[in-house]
């Protein structure tokens, strides 16, 4: 049992940085990220191939977040000029076109197999259980780190051009900023995030697979962000600690539900989280720790505006 | 060497495929055009109609014409109702706010049919029919069938856009919703009205779609890229342009196949996007960006 909350935490943790990264493009800059599962993908196939042919883990960590950062940057430079809902299209062709290359690039990814073995920090020589729990020290320390720095970014000149931006692209050319490269910034610093997150996802679980990319991942990451509050880092948070014991508690709820299949019990629990954004979107739109200064309602508002 | 019959058989197979891909296309973008939002519950809405179409092909056993009538028909009314239900609020909160909830929406509808059906392949009743062939070309008369079905009715929706009363007050909409709605046509019944021709077209491309293969619920979401790609090449809102660049991403993708592996057909549409968007943002026939 306590190995499972253990686990159980450190998912909570990896989602909680997936959550982070999401909301600086997001809720600061106001760009969606509909794929992030592709980046998150990248992140964690770059550590699996570099770490399995003898690169150190830490390296691996930092490469996986570097490539999905280059690869964001590339992302917001095509679409950054058009508006929202291209970004939109692009982010969401750009998971699943990540996800088909890693299905059929088996000499690169094993195809749908997935690779296996991926090391983890001193796996087979400690316990099951320490291991865990080393692993949920690296992935707090990781995630104080990365709150820390995105604190400390929306604090300064830098976040308030990227809210500038949010509200009023226009307003902010106009006080001479340059928006493109402060889009591109803000979204390849996100994409780094989730590439960082996707890396220790695979030392955690020895294990990646494209079917871990699918768009559910994308949908259970927004759905933490919007039940935290959208533009709150500690909203983020507390939203991806939530959902994950929302995944976890209907687990516990399946033997409940013997008629159904296993195909149909997680078909019911997809359903549940769909149902649960799309309820959450209505009813309680600045989430549960609306992102302060200034009044809830207006900066929902501009951030949703295109 | 590929010869000449062989690159001719992959662009009339792409001709076909991008005909079909063309009703879901235009369901995407005259969505888009009138509601302001992409709406990516199209998906779930194809796997609803291919779901509505087999139960009335092989559970009551009716003929191909009534079924592609039931899968419009019951894809455009689920299209209707999930709107008011999860859509329609949302879109005054902003554009992000909609377009999130409509994934969510998609996938909440992709698993009511999992929860229904099952994740298994399931087939239409087709006679089996040996193809023809001219001078060295293939062609399936289902698909000439399928073809058929997706012309017939992207043309009667041509006609209704252009020739009716409704059809014409839906352009005004799209063209100026402030205006429109100044002008005394009742903009909510105009949004219930292209939401249901537009998932209709969704549900029936979601049907035809399946006719050639097999449908499971994930059948619409798989096309979802070559849609998107469709849409964007001939200029989101554009209904024309999405016709146009369906047939285009249909022969491109089936080229494809000449330098890529079969599984990479997904990956054209995506490319396809990204070089529009670099180039040329407005598309063919686009006139918004």
């Amino acid at each position: 049992m306590l190995t499972y909350l253990v686990t159980m935490s450190v998912t909570a943790g990896l989602y909680a940085l997936m959550a982070l990264g999401v909301n600086l493009t997001w809720g600061m800059t106001g760009m969606v990220n509909l794929g992030l599962a592709g980046f998150f993908a990248v992140g964690g196939y770059t550590t699996a191939l570099l770490t399995k042919s003898g690169a150190a883990i830490p390296v691996g960590v930092l490469a996986g977040g570097a490539v999905a950062a280059a690869t964001g940057a590339i992302v917001a430079l095509v679409t950054a000029r058009l508006r929202a809902d291209y970004l939109a299209i692009v982010t969401l062709g750009f998971s699943e076109s990540i996800r088909i290359a890693a299905s059929n690039e088996i000499w690169l990814t094993n195809g749908s197999d997935g690779i296996a073995g991926i090391p983890g920090p001193w796996r087979g020589t400690i316990s099951p259980l320490q291991f865990n729990l080393l692993f949920l020290t690296i992935v707090v320390l990781v995630l104080v780190a990365v709150f820390a720095l995105l604190h400390r970014l929306g604090v300064a000149p830098f976040g308030r051009v990227l809210r500038a931006i949010r509200d009023d692209e226009d307003v902010a050319a106009v006080a001479g900023k340059h928006v493109l490269v402060f889009k591109v910034k803000a979204f390849a610093l996100g994409a780094a995030v989730l590439g960082v997150a996707g890396a220790l996802y695979a030392h955690a679980t020895s294990f990646i697979a494209p079917d871990i990319f699918a768009p559910l991942l994308t949908l259970n990451i927004i759905l933490a962000l919007v039940a935290g509050g959208v533009g709150n880092n500690a909203g983020a948070v507390l939203g991806a600690v939530l959902i994950v014991a929302l995944l976890e508690g209907t687990r516990f709820a399946a033997p409940l539900l013997g008629f159904l299949s296993p195909a149909q019990i997680a078909a019911a629990r997809e359903l549940l989280i769909a149902v649960l954004l799309l309820a959450l979107l209505r009813v309680l739109p600045g989430g549960i720790l609306p992102e302060r200064a200034g009044g809830t309602a207006r900066r929902y508002t501009s951030v949703h505006k295109s | 060497m590929t010869s000449a019959i062989e690159v001719a058989q992959l662009v009339l197979n792409g001709i076909m495929a991008g005909a079909i891909l063309s009703a879901p296309a235009i369901g995407f973008t005259a969505i888009y055009a009138v509601l302001r939002f992409p709406n990516f519950a199209v998906a779930s809405h194809m796997t609803v109609g291919a779901f509505a179409g087999y139960v009335a092909n092989v559970d009551l056993h009716w003929p191909l014409l009534p079924s592609a009538i039931v899968a419009f028909a019951i894809a455009g009314l689920t299209g209707v109702v999930s709107d008011m239900v999860a859509l329609r609020s949302l879109r005054s909160v902003g554009l992000i706010a909609a377009t999130i909830a409509s994934v969510a929406l998609t996938i909440a509808l992709e698993n009511l049919v999992r929860l229904a059906f099952g994740n298994s392949l399931r087939d239409y009743d087709l006679p089996i029919q040996r193809d023809w062939r001219f001078i060295g070309l293939r062609v399936g008369p289902q698909q000439l069938q399928d073809l058929a079905i997706s012309a017939a009715a992207v043309l009667a929706l041509f006609g209704f856009l252009s020739f009716t009363r409704l059809g014409r007050a839906m352009r005004a909409v799209a063209d100026n919703p402030v205006l429109a709605s100044i002008r005394g046509i009742d903009t909510q019944r105009i949004g219930h009205l292209v939401n249901f021709t537009a998932m209709g077209m969704a549900g029936l491309g979601g049907m035809l779609l399946g006719l050639d293969t097999s449908i499971d619920p994930l059948t619409g979401f798989r096309a979802i890229l070559a849609i998107f790609a469709a849409a964007v090449l001939g200029g989101l809102g554009s209904i024309p342009g999405a016709v146009l660049g369906a047939l285009v991403i249909g022969v491109a993708e089936e080229l494809s196949q000449l330098a890529l592996p079969p599984d990479y057909r997904t990956v054209v549409g995506f490319l396809a996007i990204l070089l529009v968007l670099s180039f040329k943002p407005s598309g063919i026939l686009g006139l918004r960006t």
